[in-house]
Parts: C-alpha cells; sequence; structure tokens
C-alpha cells in the first residue's frame, strides 16, 4: 500500500466515488422506492436473542461512531481533553469498552440470523454482505483500539485534517501515508461502507425519527385543509 | 368547541351468530399476502375466551393503551424518551408465538409421493420458513371452547368474579359464551399514532379513519405494542405495520366495508357521529367510573343549532351533517344508550360500540318442572348465565351500571313487543317494565325496528366523503390487484 497510485486511488478517488453513490443512490431510493426504507426487523419472528444481539450492538455502534464524527468536527477539543494522561485512559477504554460491545452484538446478530430459522427467511444476500462488512470493520476497529493506541490523539492529529482536506477537495494524502495498515483497512472498507449503504438495509440509519421528539401527540391529515377556527 | 365528523360503528352482540364470515371478506380483500398471512384485521373471538393474540386483554403483558399518571395522560408502553432506548428493541413487542405461525400444505405430495403402503398425506408446511411445522395455535383456535379449561378460564376479563361465578361459567350443562368481533376501533385519542415515532400512522380529519402511511413506515413497531386492542400488525415480510383501513376505498365509493357488508347476522352499523375535538384529552384522563359517560358527552347533537354552526365553521359539509343527523350510531350510542365502548379503560377513546349480549335465565328447572322466573320482570338479568361483572369488565371500565341499564332496556323492548305481537304478557307490565328501564313505548318501537327490521340503508348511512378528487379514483383498480391495496401502485416488496 505504499504505490503512491494505489494511495492515490484509495485515499483520494475512492471516498469520492463512495460518497457520489451513497448520495445519488440514497437520494433516488427515497424518491423512487419509499416503501423500501425500513428497518426492516425481525424482532416479531424472534424476542429474546433479538434483545441480547441488537441492544449491544446498537448501544455500542451508536457511541463508537458519535466519538468518530464529534473526533472529526472537533479536533482541537479532543486535543485538550487528552491533555492530561487520565482523562485520555479513561476516554480510550470507554471507546474500547463499547467497541467490544459492538463486536459481542454483532456476532449475537450474525448467530442468530444463522441459526434461527424464522429469521433467516427474511435474511437476503445483502444483509448478509452488510453483516460481513460491519463484521470486519468493527474487528478492524477493535484490532486498532488495542494495537495503535491513543486513536483518540492520532485521529484528531493525522486523519480528521485528512478528511477535511477531503472536504476542501484537495486531498492531502501526506496524513495517511505513515499511518499502520490495520488503519488504512480501517479507513477504506468505511468508503465500501458508505457506498453499498443504499442498497442495503443501512438506510434506516437516515430515517430515524427525530422529529417525534417535538412533534404534536397526535397527528390528524386532512385531505383538504380545515377552514381556521376563527 | 372543536367540530369534527367520525365515521363510526356499533356491533349488536345480541345478534352475532359467530359465522365468521367478516373475517374471510376482509382477509380475502387484504391480507392475503405475503408477511400478512397471520393478520386478522377482522375477527371474532368467543367469549370468554383468550382471544387473538392470546390473552390480549392482559395489558400487565402487552402495556397498550394510556394509563393516567400525576393527572397526565401517558402512554403505557413507550414516550417520546425511552423510544430513544427502546427503538432497538421493543420491550412490550408480542411475537409471533402470541399469535400463530401461518401454514399451508404440502399438496405437492399427494402428487409426487412414491408408491407406498399408505395413503400419502400433505403434511403442513410453515409459510414463514417452508419447513414441516407442528401446528399449535391457527387463526380463531379457540372458537366456540366456552367452558374450557385452558382459554375460557383464561379470560382476562374474569377479574373481579367470585369463585361461584367462574365455576357456573363452565358447569357442563350451564356453561355460556358469547361472540364478540373485532376490528380497529378507529380511536379518537388512538395510542397507535401518538406512538409512531415516524409520524407514518395518522387519523384522517374528514372522518377519522385511522391509516398508516406504508411509504414512511420505518418498522419501528411502536404501534404494535401501543394498541391496546392488538390490532396493529406487524408484517414481517415487508417490515411495515399494517392495519385495519375500514376499506376507505370502499367508502369513498359509498359502499360498506367488506366485513359490514358480508355479516350474516345483520349485527353491524355504520353512521357518522360529530364529536368535539377539543375535548378529547381531558375525557380521556377521567376516573375509571366516569369514562363512559365522559366519552358520550364528547359525541354532539346534529341537530343542535350550535353544534351545526360549530361544525359548518370548520368546514363539514351539509351532506355529512345531514347523514350524521340520520347515524344509527348516534342513536344507539348516544339517545338510546344501549351500545358501550370496549374497555374504555384503555383511554383511546374508541370509535365501535357494541351493544350488549343478552343471557337471562328464563327458567330453570327443578324436580323435572319448568319454572319460569319471568315475573320478578328484572332480576334475572342480575342473574344472566353471563355474569353482570364479565361484561362489565369489557364494557363499562368494570362498572355494572352501564352494561345493567342497556340489558334492561333490551327486554323491556323485548317484552313490549311480546306483549305487543303474541299477547302472552300483561300490556301493563311491559309498560311498567319500559318505564324502569327508562323507555318511553315509542323509542321501544325506534330500537325494535333498527334491531330487527332494519334494512342495508337504516344499518349503514355513509356519508359521502367528497374524496372524488383524490388522484387514486383516476386510476386503473386492475392495477392495484397486486399492489398492496394502499393506494399506490407497486407491489409491496421487502426493501433490502
Ligand atoms: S384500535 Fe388500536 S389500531 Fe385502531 S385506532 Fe385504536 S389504538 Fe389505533
Ligand atoms: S359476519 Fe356478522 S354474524 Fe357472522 S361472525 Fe361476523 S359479525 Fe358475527
Amino acid at each position: 500500500m505504499t504505490n503512491p497510485f494505489v494511495n492515490q486511488l484509495l485515499f483520494a478517488v475512492v471516498p469520492y466515488l463512495a460518497m457520489f453513490i451513497f448520495f445519488l443512490a440514497t437520494i433516488l431510493r427515497y424518491r423512487l422506492a419509499p416503501y423500501s426504507y425500513s428497518s426492516l426487523s425481525s424482532q416479531f419472528l424472534e424476542n429474546q436473542r433479538h434483545f441480547w444481539a441488537l441492544v449491544p450492538f446498537h448501544y455500542g455502534i451508536v457511541f463508537v461512531l458519535t466519538g468518530h464524527v464529534v473526533a472529526f468536527f472537533l479536533p482541537q477539543q479532543i486535543l485538550a481533553w487528552n491533555s492530561r494522561p487520565l482523562r485520555l485512559y479513561v476516554l480510550e477504554t470507554t471507546a474500547l469498552v463499547f467497541g467490544l460491545l459492538t463486536v459481542v452484538g454483532l456476532l449475537g446478530a450474525i448467530a442468530r440470523r444463522l441459526t434461527v430459522s424464522k429469521v433467516r427467511a427474511v435474511t437476503n444476500g445483502f444483509d448478509w454482505v452488510v453483516l460481513a462488512m460491519l463484521l470486519a470493520q468493527v474487528l478492524l476497529g477493535v484490532f486498532v483500539a488495542i494495537f495503535h493506541p491513543w486513536g483518540s490523539a492520532w485521529f484528531a492529529a493525522a486523519i480528521s485534517p485528512y478528511l477535511w482536506s477531503l472536504v476542501r477537495f484537495s486531498p492531502d494524502l501526506g496524513y495517511v501515508a505513515m499511518l499502520p495498515v490495520a488503519v488504512k483497512a480501517h479507513i477504506v472498507l468505511a468508503y465500501a461502507i458508505i457506498g453499498v449503504t443504499p442498497f442495503t438495509r443501512l438506510v434506516h440509519i437516515l430515517v430515524v425519527p427525530n422529529p417525534y421528539l417535538w412533534r404534536r401527540t397526535q397527528v390528524v391529515r386532512w385531505y383538504r385543509a380545515p377552514k381556521e377556527a376563527a | 368547541m372543536d367540530v369534527r365528523s367520525q365515521v363510526a360503528m356499533v356491533f349488536h352482540l345480541d345478534k352475532c351468530i359467530g359465522c365468521h364470515t367478516c373475517s374471510i371478506a376482509c382477509k380475502n380483500i387484504w391480507t392475503d399476502r405475503r408477511g400478512t398471512e397471520y393478520m386478522w384485521w377482522n375477527n371474532v373471538e368467543t367469549k370468554p375466551g383468550t382471544g387473538f393474540p392470546t390473552r390480549w386483554e392482559d395489558q400487565e403483558k402487552y402495556h397498550g393503551g394510556w394509563e393516567v399518571h400525576d393527572g397526565q395522560l401517558q402512554l403505557r408502553s413507550t414516550s417520546k424518551t425511552k423510544t430513544i432506548f427502546n427503538i432497538y428493541h421493543n420491550p412490550s413487542m408480542p411475537t409471533m408465538d402470541d399469535y400463530y405461525e401461518p401454514w399451508t400444505y404440502d399438496y405437492q405430495h399427494l402428487f409426487n409421493a412414491p408408491e407406498g403402503p399408505d395413503q400419502p398425506t400433505a403434511r403442513p408446511i410453515s409459510m414463514v420458513t417452508g419447513e414441516l411445522i407442528h401446528i399449535e395455535a391457527g387463526p380463531n383456535w379457540d372458537d366456540d371452547l366456552g367452558g374450557s379449561p385452558v382459554y375460557a378460564e383464561n379470560d382476562p376479563n374474569l377479574k373481579g368474579l367470585s369463585a361461584e361465578q367462574r365455576a357456573q361459567l363452565s358447569a357442563v350443562e350451564r356453561l355460556v359464551f358469547f361472540y364478540f368481533p373485532r376490528i380497529c376501533n378507529h380511536c379518537l385519542n388512538p395510542s397507535c399514532v401518538a406512538s409512531c415515532p415516524s409520524g407514518a400512522l395518522y387519523k384522517r380529519g374528514e372522518d377519522g379513519i385511522v391509516l398508516v402511511d406504508q411509504q414512511r413506515c420505518r418498522g419501528w413497531r411502536m404501534c404494535v405494542a401501543a394498541c391496546p386492542y392488538k390490532k396493529m400488525f406487524y408484517n414481517w415480510n415487508t417490515g411495515k405495520s399494517e392495519k385495519c383501513i375500514l376499506c376507505y376505498p370502499r367508502l369513498e365509493t359509498g359502499q360498506a366495508p367488506a366485513c359490514f357488508h358480508s355479516c350474516v347476522g345483520r349485527i353491524r352499523y355504520l353512521g357518522v357521529v360529530l364529536y368535539d375535538a377539543s375535548r378529547i384529552e381531558a375525557v380521556a384522563s377521567s376516573t375509571d367510573e366516569k369514562l363512559v359517560e365522559a366519552q358520550r358527552t364528547l359525541i354532539l347533537d346534529p341537530h343542535d343549532p350550535e353544534v351545526i354552526a360549530g361544525a359548518r365553521k370548520n368546514g363539514i359539509h351539509e351532506s355529512v351533517l345531514e347523514s350524521a343527523q340520520r347515524s344509527p350510531v348516534y342513536q344507539f350510542v348516544k339517545v338510546w344508550k344501549i351500545a358501550l365502548p370496549p374497555h374504555i379503560e384503555y383511554r383511546t377513546m374508541p370509535m365501535l360500540f357494541y351493544v350488549p349480549p343478552m343471557s337471562p335465565v328464563m327458567s330453570n328447572q327443578a324436580e323435572g318442572t319448568i319454572h319460569h322466573n319471568s315475573e320478578d320482570l328484572f332480576h334475572d338479568i342480575d342473574e344472566s348465565r353471563v355474569p353482570l361483572q364479565f361484561l362489565a369488565n369489557l364494557f363499562g371500565a368494570g362498572h355494572e351500571g352501564f352494561v345493567r341499564y342497556a340489558l334492561r332496556k333490551q327486554k323491556a323492548v323485548r317484552w313490549y313487543r311480546r306483549a305487543l305481537t303474541v299477547g302472552d304478557v300483561e300490556m301493563a307490565t311491559a309498560e311498567r317494565m319500559l318505564r324502569e328501564a327508562d323507555c318511553s313505548p315509542a323509542e321501544a318501537e325506534a330500537i325494535y325496528r333498527l334491531t330487527s327490521l332494519c334494512t342495508f340503508d337504516d344499518r349503514f348511512v355513509i356519508p359521502p366523503m367528497h374524496r372524488e378528487e383524490a388522484i387514486q379514483m383516476l386510476e386503473d383498480p386492475l392495477e392495484h390487484k397486486q399492489g398492496a391495496g394502499f393506494g399506490f401502485v407497486s407491489g409491496p416488496r421487502r426493501g433490502t
């Protein structure tokens, strides 16, 4: 992966390609086939193992992903937080715990899909692709967390500037060139996951129902708007 | 006052013969697709019995409906904050085991079986997995099993009955049951709508029909847990929730819903009621014993000039107003007060009402002779074979008064008609009964006519829906045949 062309391809072309596919396909899918946007939950078919797999997985992944996003947007604040070793340890350990939670949940989900026949009946090829990619990605993440410690520090120092250089459309590969292979793989796999998202059940992340928190409790739809009560 | 119109319903339980024609009519039209096989938007239960899904009335288990906490109306199963944590796994979600696993039979085996010493049989296979299954429950599984120790004795409505009453319900020669047909109640305070994180569930402003916007449903399944009547169903194949749509495409073209239309016992009535939307929350927060009466006050008199003015102000069409004035539901619920809401204590303000069934002990046998008990006029109501307390748990939030009132009036009407036509009952006695049952001869006559002589047009007073401009109507209905039946023309395919 030291070949400059490969580097160029993976870290300066693939991300744009992935984002392009992501935006185009999710928007088209949302407009042409809104019916297909669903969490496709299988809880109705099997309840118990669903709890032990899907709850740890979701709590874990939501925490870990939020961490990545925060580090992307607020690298300086993260570095400031890390300026005292104790706080660094706390952050790293928490992140690792949630990462492990994700792995455990994901393994549970995969095992459930393999062994519960009713759930298998509603599983398709895309689901397996998604699960395999997620598992690889999460395992890589945990591997990085353990063997290349203080990720919260070097993410802010190296990855964040790299990602921002992508946002500014002037990819600066200087930051990534020196990264360990596992980290590079983690990054490329992330692009791959973003690229396949629109074709899988992962789109349910995009329709997380935040307006519920502030809408009125009851919903009434009028065919014709009622006259304003004077 | 915020006057709105609602298509409301009455089921006259004394007339239901338990034929399940209604369920089949509905199934054939709406729920014969993959993922919906197990759904029965209309089902008919035997009471006492455990119902569908099993023991759905046990809210300790299912957490459906609303409860009042410090004067605040709250969903039992969820809340805005709880949704954030429960969206990954809904702790109150029933599973397929609470309903049943749909199956078909391996008919091919009848043709393809190799020659052998036995006749080949068609063994049951699951419609979910395609594997052979052992059938443990099915649609309508406890049909007619009144008195059964497995089903009847586990009815949640037996709460508060004395041991003697319970024993009487299942004594071999006296066991008793009646039918309880159920559809979505198209509630005024629907907990399904209130629980939907996506805002996909909604109540139609013009007629109050509660629908799921299939394009916006994301399968978060909060509604399935929140509906106390378990009339929200999760389509396990498409990952969307579905429910009774009160056959709105039929209503919009002036036809009665399929289950109403096909009802053999002619027990079903449908008509518009006007209600005051501004007071729903206040009424739904009333104490248990006030709920039935409070809900009646929500329903407004369509002849009252003030109500009419309010309706006009809200844009309710004259033809709908006129339809509300002829509504059979208004008569049963508000004027005669003999139709009662099911489980009003769930506080969703259901808009389907039931006339409770009669099961009086008219005579009993002692030492080989039949003794008529009827001289005592009403005492037999209290000694009904179905204990009043049981009916009260179903239709009066546990309070017998409403049920007793409805049954006494029904009985008085029968005696009055009997005095008129058969003549073996003193008219003076009949009139006294009417008086005691809070009923005038004219009212008795009207109840009799709408109960016994009712024509199609008496039972179904369908308002013009004024949705003529709706775009769906311009499309070819045949194109919808393979569609989901929700007003868009694409097959209900599972998203990836
Ligand atoms: S019966 Fe259930 S599904 Fe129907 S409107 Fe009421 S709460 Fe909603
Ligand atoms: S069709 Fe009518 S009479 Fe027959 S079971 Fe249904 S509600 Fe009862």
